[in-house]
């Protein structure tokens, strides 16, 4: 394990550091049912007043909403702010005085911030949606159980597939933060892709058809749509393997092309001085 | 045996963007950039010797970081020749990031937020030490610069002085024989300058670790330093024993500098040196 062990050191310190915000976690926790309760409101309404078929059923819909707000953080909506605060205060040059692989840990940091932020967070949204609303009689509005037991282990796979690829892009808008010197302008660029081409904001079940094939290809939909299509069963077996293949793939290009791009702006930072 | 550090007209050049006072000049700037470069270096060479504990002064300015980052691996330089202990820095920089020690005395390297034996913790797994050896080496370093009673404490709640101290420890858990310290008594009161102070002299004397050091205390360089490289505009002003460069120092200053204007007079010493050269900013 010699060669992994500064990134596992980093992964660990980070992640008991960012559990230890247990304020911001039931704030968020608090913050995310709010959310949810007005998205399911408005997707009913919506439900509601068309009268066609819709692609997907409201229960369905309802249970993505509880979802998509336990994994929310997983959306990539801002760089590591760590990394943010280093390029302010000027001390990004100082990680280079390791004797380790910049990208592998701006990474493994990323992995942990955003995994130790979303573990607390997703037990409480399950506890509450899943639970406690069936429990007061609202379990019309409630998160309903995986379609089966393979739907579910492929879930628990597809969602650490989610980890991998949230910090892939992570890293990526950290290196924007840094070669652009400023992190206002990256994460502004970033959050409407993820919620949007995620499925976060609108399932992409129910964008149109002929863009739907093409949304589907794109990273971002290994986000929230592929892992929840497992939860449901609509993609099963080798279809739900496929997707996650798509994931993984996805996660290890993205992490390529940031380790590709940190080599070039560390570069750039040593000609011009940090 | 070769030195240690052979450094061969080192010079390094920045590219700044300018642009004009006022609204007007800011507008112009979007259409035309303009850029002046500023030579940070113009020509530095020297050699350290292993064991060696040198100086390195110079007035604000004068390229005394630059070439500390240079040595240490994060910067590139324009032109000339680094080579340490058989490595180019920025060229092999991970192998020789993880031989030599940096403190930077402006800076904190340990992470804020984590408690100061749980920095060291992970210092140890990102340099890949030995645990046994690493128990040792940290027990040695808490008991020598005193820091017992603040290992449980995070980063950010140490005094300055504090900070330092652990700062210095950070550094050497990997046992470099090489050690940079970038003006490691900023900021600090008496009583940690002396044990900043003895403390670097002890490793050096003791364990013959090599030390690089920059400072405007010129009472660090007088306990410490056998011999000085004075820069100033990016070129080696003098490189002398301390000694001498006080003695020579002290006769331009004429026979009116009487033994109790001692302490003063390094000062002094220096400021005119530097004035000499047309090195100071003032």
């Amino acid at each position: 394990m010699d060669p992994f062990r500064p990134y596992l050191a980093a992964f660990a310190a980070r992640f008991q550091l960012t559990l230890q915000y247990r304020t911001a976690a039931i704030a968020g926790f608090g913050t995310q049912c709010w959310w949810g309760v007005i998205k399911i409101m408005v997707l009913a309404a919506f439900f509601a007043g068309s009268p066609g078929r819709q692609p997907i059923s409201l229960e369905h819909v309802v249970t993505y909403t509880w979802l998509g707000q336990a994994f929310l953080i997983f959306l990539p909506w801002n760089g590591d702010p760590d990394v943010a605060e280093m390029v302010r205060s000027g001390a990004v040059a100082y990680d280079r005085l390791r004797p380790i692989d910049t990208h592998g840990w701006w990474y493994a940091r990323a992995l942990a911030w955003t995994t130790a932020r979303v573990a607390p967070r997703a037990a409480l949204m399950f506890a509450f949606a899943a639970l406690v609303l069936p429990l007061v009689g609202l379990g019309r509005w409630s998160l309903r159980p995986p379609a089966d037991l393979p739907a579910a282990a492929l879930f628990a796979l597809s969602i650490a597939g989610v980890a991998l690829l949230s910090a892939s892009i992570v890293v990526l808008i950290n290196v924007i933060i840094v070669a652009t010197l400023d992190d206002r302008g990256a994460n502004l660029l970033v959050a409407p892709f993820s919620n949007l081409l995620s499925g976060s904001i609108v399932p992409l079940a129910l964008f149109p058809d002929w863009l739907r094939p093409a949304l589907r290809l794109q990273p971002f939909a290994g986000l929230v749509d592929t892992p929840f299509r497992i939860y449901f069963g609509d993609m099963a077996g080798w279809q739900a393997l496929g997707g996650i293949g798509l994931q993984l793939g996805w996660a290890v290009l993205l992490a390529g092309l940031g380790r590709w791009w940190v080599g070039r702006v560390m570069d750039r930072l040593q000609v011009q001085g940090g | 045996m070769a030195p240690q550090i052979v450094v061969d007209g080192l010079t390094k050049s920045y590219r700044v963007a300018e642009r004009d006072a006022g609204v007007a000049g800011a507008v112009r700037g979007l259409f035309r950039r303009r850029y002046r470069t500023v030579e940070a270096l113009r020509s530095v060479s020297f050699t350290l010797e292993a064991g060696e504990l040198l100086g390195f002064i110079g007035p604000n300015g004068a390229g005394k970081s630059t070439t500390i980052k240079i040595l240490s691996g994060i910067l590139r330089p324009t032109s000339g020749r680094v080579m340490i202990d058989g490595l180019v820095p920025y060229e092999d920089r991970i192998a020789h990031v993880g031989r030599i020690g940096v403190v930077f005395g402006q800076r904190t390297q340990l992470w804020w937020d984590l408690p100061v034996v749980e920095g060291f913790d992970l210092l140890r797994d990102i340099y890949r030490v030995d645990p046994a050896r690493y128990r040792r080496t940290r027990d040695e370093l808490v008991a020598l610069l005193g820091l017992e009673k603040l290992l449980g404490q995070p980063v950010r709640q140490l005094s300055l002085g504090q900070r330092m101290r652990a700062e210095i420890a950070a550094a050497l858990l990997h046992e470099p024989r090489l050690l940079f310290l970038d003006e490691p008594t900023i900021g600090l009161d008496a009583p940690a300058k002396l044990a900043v102070r003895q403390f670097v002299g002890r490793l050096n004397r003791e364990r013959g670790v090599t030390v690089l050091l920059t400072t405007h205390d010129m009472h660090d360089i007088e306990a410490l330093a056998q011999r000085v490289i004075v820069i100033g505009n990016g070129v080696v002003l003098a490189d002398t024993p301390f000694e001498r460069l006080r003695a020579e120092g002290l006769a331009d200053l004429g026979p009116e500098v009487d033994p109790e204007r001692e302490t003063m007079a390094i000062e002094e010493v220096v400021a005119r040196f530097y004035a000499h050269h047309g090195a100071a900013e003032i």
